[in-house]
């Protein structure tokens, strides 16, 4: 996983609260058994519209997406995530998130910036107004900025997502790191596991 | 110190608790499936790593499988591969599968429990967010993304906030005619989608002890629709009853010894949550849902509601924009809205007892003209039970289609998908644009609505069938 620090990069505003994951990237696209090349497949149902945010030739290019509350709620398709990713971009800012999503998005490095309503509509108000303004998203310090305006918020991230994204660490070789405790617990624990109930045709016994 | 079933839960996992680092929760079962696995098993592959306890992780086809006579070939390319790959990786990591065709397969949210393999006081995860369904037996089971998958693969554990607690009391008698499915679209419209949000919920109050287990999952099953990271459903004589007898428990002394331990997952009677919401069972009638999202909800002797009545002009837009898509007009009695598609199945209702319920309401009738009506058995074995009880005949003979197992229209992921424009009733849990295909305008019911729906081609309760 890359290390992200410092996030700079053009926002779209996309003005729409409840973005659930089957907007996000729709059922078919979980067919495949690739992690990448998702990102043809992002909001594919919206983008069929011209008037689409993402057909919005002033947004092109842009890396973070600025969207209404309870973004990503619905299923736990981690392929949301990498659709956002695939596609370009690196954070998403917004009021709320759907819980499995903001989990997932910290597993893969995509930024997940939480923000009261009020301010995500002032910032959504500034690209709408002016495009080309970069958003700089600051992980180390935890702040949101737009320099041309000097517009500027704090927000919060929980901790270790935020070591993690500061030095690229992945998940596995983490947890590793504790692999005694794994087997300590294993030794005393009590819950049956599927030995001898199945053979090896998977037929019970 | 009095704990809820959820912290007892929460305790007895935990296999390090580092500082300033999230918890590590061991994870008892892990139940896999085809779409979310593959890149995990790649993953592993691409690091070297082995799966830990293979003898704990479980597999079966459910999303993708056509719902076709087993003979019919898989047509599309892509879920073709992702059948083959679930086999080929479970072969290659040494992890039972069950796969199209298998006499123990289905949906893992039916087949996990009616293996007796879902038992009290696990933790249960799957790349699923329907594994919530598992709560119903006092497990602590949520869903987990593709990541997560791989990471419980390499380490059969994950790191894990807390959540609060929230009881969800639903107290007093539920009528005659409102079902689990009732209860739990009331709970999610009272919640909202975000409102369980950072809660891991737990069913409590005499309507929910009333439920069969069967009833207990669908409850549990849309705890994610509001929010939650989990529903629970304390365990009691209903749990172990169930339990009793099935193939992945033992018998006789040891079955009981262990259903001894089993009856300690309840919360403390001096127990205290975070939240709590407080529902009335008396007061619940049949629903159904109108919009995109599972909150929703309208009663079925409703009208479908009116943007006029909300004061916030986001709400506004986002129900102009749902009524939108679904074609409603406000003020039309959700009675005289007429049907297309009806599909009994999925995770939420597809047990035997949802069968028996609709083929009581769909003896000695027929679907009505213009309506196409399919029933999907949640695996092989309620599919075997149901043919056992004649209710195949029952269905087939008013015109249903009796179909193989599988998720099935749930989630257009298969042949079964609605055609653009197309209006079901259906017993799944999800109503997002396009969910059920491309334009396909979905409402979510309870079983005995759906079959009754089917009869008079449009929305109604059994108690409209003519007897």
């Amino acid at each position: 996983m890359k290390a992200v620090s410092i996030l700079e990069g053009r926002g779209v505003p996309l003005e729409r609260s409840d973005v659930d994951t089957d907007q996000i990237i729709p059922s078919d696209w979980l067919k495949r058994v690739e992690r990448t090349g998702f990102g043809r497949g992002l909001f594919s149902e919206w983008r069929d519209d011209p008037g689409f945010v993402l057909n919005n030739q002033s947004y092109v290019g842009a890396s973070i997406l600025v969207a209404g509350p309870r973004f990503g709620t619905g299923s736990s398709r981690e392929h949301a995530v990498w659709a956002l990713m695939d596609y370009g971009f690196e954070a998403v800012i917004a009021p709320s998130f759907g819980d499995i999503f903001r989990n997932n998005a910290s597993k893969q490095g995509l930024v997940i910036v939480q923000l009261p309503q009020g301010d995500v509509e002032q910032l959504t108000e500034m690209i709408k107004q002016e495009p080309t303004r970069l958003i700089v998203v600051d992980v180390e310090h935890l702040r949101v900025e737009v320099p041309e305006t000097g517009w500027q918020r704090d927000f919060t991230l929980d901790a270790m997502t935020r070591e993690r994204l500061l030095n690229g660490w992945d998940d596995i070789g983490l947890t590793m790191r504790r692999e005694k405790s794994i087997t300590t617990y294993e030794l005393t624990s009590h819950a049956p596991s599927l030995t001898g109930i199945f053979d090896a045709g998977g037929h019970v016994r | 110190m009095a704990r809820t079933l959820y912290e007892k839960l929460w305790d007895e996992h935990v296999v390090a608790s580092p500082e300033g680092e999230p918890t590590l929760l061991y994870i008892d079962l892990h139940l896999v499936h085809e779409v979310t696995s593959p890149q995990a098993f790649d993953g592993l592959r691409l690091n070297s790593r082995q799966v830990r306890r293979p003898d704990r992780t479980l597999a079966t086809a459910d999303h993708n499988v056509p719902t076709d006579p087993i003979s019919t070939p898989v047509t599309d390319p892509i879920s073709r591969r992702q059948l083959e790959a679930l086999e080929e990786n479970c072969q290659e990591f040494g992890i039972t599968v069950f796969p199209r065709g298998h006499e123990n397969q289905g949906i893992v949210h039916v087949i996990g429990p009616e293996l007796g393999v879902t038992q009290p006081g696990m933790t249960i995860v799957c790349g699923d967010s329907h594994t919530s369904t598992h709560g119903a037996f006092g497990s602590l089971a949520f869903g987990i993304g593709t990541s997560e998958v791989e990471h419980v693969l390499a380490t059969q554990t994950l790191p894990q906030q807390k959540a609060k607690t929230m009881a969800v009391t639903v107290n007093g008698q539920t009528p005659v005619g409102v079902t689990a499915k009732d209860i739990v679209l009331a709970i999610v419209a009272k919640l909202g989608t975000g409102g369980g949000a950072g809660y891991v919920l737990e069913y409590r109050g005499d309507a929910i002890k009333q439920l069969s287990m069967e009833g207990r999952m669908t409850v549990c099953n849309m705890s994610i629709e509001a929010g939650a990271r989990a529903g629970l459903v304390a365990v009691d004589e209903t749990t172990v009853d169930y339990l009793r007898g099935r193939p992945g428990v033992p018998s006789g002394e040891e079955f009981e010894q262990r259903a001894n331990r089993w009856r300690g997952y309840v919360s403390d009677d001096d127990a205290t949550f975070d939240a709590e919401l407080v529902i009335d069972a008396s007061a619940l009638v049949p629903y159904l849902t109108w919009g995109t999202n599972p909150a929703q909800v309208v009663a079925l002797s409703g009208v479908v509601p009116s943007p006029d009545e909300l004061d916030d002009p986001d709400q506004r837009d986002a129900m102009l924009r749902s009524l939108a898509y679904m074609d409603l007009t406000p003020g039309t009695p959700m009675r005289e809205i007429p049907v297309d598609v009806v599909f009994l199945g999925s995770c939420t209702n597809s047990r035997i007892e949802d069968l028996r319920a609709g083929a009581q309401i769909a003896e000695g009738h027929h679907v009505a003209p213009n309506v196409r009506a399919l029933v999907v058995p949640g695996s092989h074995r309620v599919k075997k039970q149901a043919e056992e009880e004649g209710l195949d005949q029952i269905f087939l003979d008013a015109g249903f289609e009796w179909r193989e197992p599988g998720c099935s229209m749930c989630l257009g992921m298969n042949p079964d998908q609605l055609k653009a424009g197309q209006r079901s009733a259906s017993t799944s849990n999800r109503n997002f644009e396009g969910r059920q295909g491309r334009g396909g305008r979905t409402h979510l019911v309870s079983p005995v609505v759906a079959v009754a729906s089917a009869l008079l081609g449009r929305f109604a309760t059994p108690d409209e069938v003519s007897a």
